[in-house]
């Protein structure tokens, strides 16, 4: 797949052009630094420009974008240890979903996310984020272990969609699903839950009911993929711009409908072009949220829990 | 996870002559022999049926009292694809008469009470968006508090995407208040009907203490028709239907809907210690007969 996003080129070719004035000043000695500086300043007055009108298609491929930091770099770069747990205790390991004790900052918590990989062969191998009911399973074995050691969860989102497939099927996609939404209603500890790139419908809250659910700016939450909406009520695939924008997906849309409690900055131009900076974001509120949850009696936490989904939508009663 | 409905939602209407053609077997059936439960005397094939028609042939005579029956759809996204989804629940009230996808109230069965909640497949798809959430939500509530084994007859095509992720979170509200009822001893048996698939099979349906399936409903979390572009291959013989989910664990009996009333009511029964098991519904029900108007 093309980096290349069509509304990302003017920001991509003045990119380009201020390495290649770099490399002439370094190549021939010139000072050609009021240059530089000159084109940074219109390349991030251009960058601003193109992020701060992106459609909610266009979002969408942000957070599709193959550069985009996925779980594997949230867990490098936010945490000092991680040790990875794979059992799910019933049919097989699932690379779809990453399941395993974490440090942040001397603090220990249980993370959960969904994994898309980052070569191609780490792709296939995950499955590309779509967990089967092994993925699901074994994030429930591993969150009842974290309540049982009083850990706070960490739930990174980041799925197009639960695998639509026979043995799936076979061994009970759905309900693994209901049954996870089910028990983290009932989680005696802290969770926290992030949709880091794509939320895709039941599969993403399979990992997602949480005392603090936040996204980040250009990733996206939605009951059906554009994709596949577009195919249904459009009878078109390539419709799904419009669809896109019809399921108010984007993050300011799903903080406005309550879907979300807090969206997480990306910096200027997109996660992928900063990544170290957006996971410094995330592991700021991670920091922030932990401590603020960890300090509320834990019946709080569930009624709050269970009140902040049960006022999800509105209903006419006139 | 949300699907279409249109694939599902043709309507038989019933010809008005003598005769009913089975959509399973083909079998001309004399309408004399076409009881209320709707089943196909030659092949066992289960018609579908509308909430209504549901509610009247499970609960016994006059006992169901509906709530919440005046409860109506907001278009919180202004949701437009070929047509507005304000107009298009619009017109779907007036044609099936019903506000929305799912009839809620308390019922008997057998003379037990229960919290009963059917869906309708003909409402859009059977279709979860908030009003079905808030119904199934406050009906877990109202079990919970009235003290009564709640009873869901499942059908639905997954969750509406009209209502975008609001309809998605329907099935972390469905699946809270459901913790909260499991957690205290209230006793829950959803009954899979044809077709039950996507949000709903991943939230309220599924995690039911007692799963029931009518003989060859297709139930399943996606879609065959979305399996098979996925994986561009034939799917096995029987894929999906309720007897191979009976075969793969995922169910715990399927029940004809000629011994519906008698297996909940037992059910009931052995969950709450209301009545002997034993001798629940033997005056009441005799294999193949229509029960759906009786007394109790
Ligand atoms: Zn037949």
């Amino acid at each position: 797949m093309d980096a290349a996003l069509a509304f990302e080129r003017p920001i991509l070719e003045m990119e380009h052009k201020i390495q290649e004035l770099k490399a002439l000043a370094d190549s021939t000695k010139l000072n050609l630094n009021g240059e530089v500086v000159a084109l940074e300043a219109r390349l991030r007055k251009v960058t601003g420009e193109v992020y701060d009108n992106l459609t909610p298609w266009e979002r969408v491929r942000v957070s599709r974008h193959p550069q985009r930091p996925v779980t594997q770099d949230y867990i490098n770069g936010i945490f000092e240890d991680f040790l990875e747990l794979h059992g799910d205790r019933s049919f097989g390991d699932d690379r779809a979903i990453v399941t395993g004790f974490a440090t942040i900052e001397a603090r220990r918590i249980l993370l959960v996310g969904h994994r898309k990989g980052k070569s191609v062969k780490d792709r296939l191998l995950c499955n590309f984020g779509c967990a089967h009911p092994e993925g699901y399973r074994k994030a429930l074995e591993k969150m009842r272990l974290a309540e049982k050691l009083g850990l706070p969860i960490v739930c990174l989102v980041d799925t197009q969609g639960a695998y639509p497939g026979i043995g799936a099927e076979e061994r009970g996609q759905a309900r693994a699903i209901a049954l996870n939404i089910r028990e983290m209603f009932s989680l005696r500890v802290p969770i926290i839950a992030i949709v880091i790139g794509e939320g895709g419908s039941g599969g993403a809250l399979g990992i997602g009911v949480g005392d603090r659910v936040a996204i980040l700016k250009n990733a996206y939450y939605s009951v059906i993929t554009p994709e596949g909406c577009a195919a249904i009520l459009w009878k078109s695939a390539d419709k799904a711009p419009e669809a896109a924008a019809a399921l108010r997906l984007s993050a300011p849309d799903l903080f406005e409908l309550g879907i979300v409690d807090e969206i997480i900055d990306e910096p200027l131009g997109g996660a992928h072009r900063r990544p170290q900076e957006t996971i410094q974001n995330v592991k700021d509120f991670l920091l922030r949220s932990l401590d603020e949850l960890q300090a509320r009696p834990t019946e709080a936490l569930l009624e709050a829990r269970y009140q902040k989904f049960r006022a999800m939508g509105r209903v006419d009663e006139s | 996870m949300a699907m279409g409905w249109s694939r599902f939602g043709k309507k038989k209407d019933m010809p008005g002559g003598l005769w009913i053609k089975c959509d399973a077997c083909s079998t001309m059936i004399f309408r004399k022999d076409f009881t209320a439960e709707r089943i196909c005397p030659e092949c066992k094939h289960h018609f579908p049926l509308s909430a209504d028609e549901r509610v009247q042939l499970f609960a016994d005579e006059g006992s169901f009292e509906e709530l919440w029956a005046n409860m109506k759809t907001v278009d919180a996204l202004g949701f437009k694809d070929r047509v507005s989804y304000a107009e298009k629940i619009e017109n779907t009230r007036q044609k099936t008469g019903k506000n929305e996808a799912m009839v809620c109230g308390r019922a008997r069965v057998l003379g037990q009470d229960l919290a009963l909640g059917v869906m309708d497949f003909g409402f859009l798809g059977g279709s979860m968006g908030v009003v079905v959430g808030e119904k199934v939500t406050r009906l877990v509530e109202f079990a919970n508090e009235e003290d009564l084994p709640l009873v869901i007859f499942c059908s639905s095509g997954g969750a509406r995407m009209h209502e975008g992720a609001l309809s998605l979170m329907q099935m972390a509200k469905t699946c809270g208040a459901l913790q909260r009822f499991q957690a205290r001893g209230g006793f829950y048996v959803s009954v899979l009907t044809n077709p039950t698939t996507g949000g709903v099979t991943a939230s309220f349906a599924s995690v039911a203490d007692v799963i029931l399936a009518e003989p060859g409903a297709l139930i399943g979390f996606a879609g065959p028709r979305v399996i098979k572009e996925t994986l561009k291959q034939d799917l096995p013989k029987g894929f999906q239907r309720a007897e191979f989910l009976l075969e793969k664990g995922q169910v715990d009996r399927i029940v004809s809907r000629t011994e519906l009333r008698t297996t909940i009511a037992k059910l009931c029964a052995y969950a709450t210690g209301s009545a002997n098991p034993a001798t629940v519904g033997a005056a009441h029900e005799v294999a193949g007969g229509a029960t759906g108007g009786e007394g109790s």
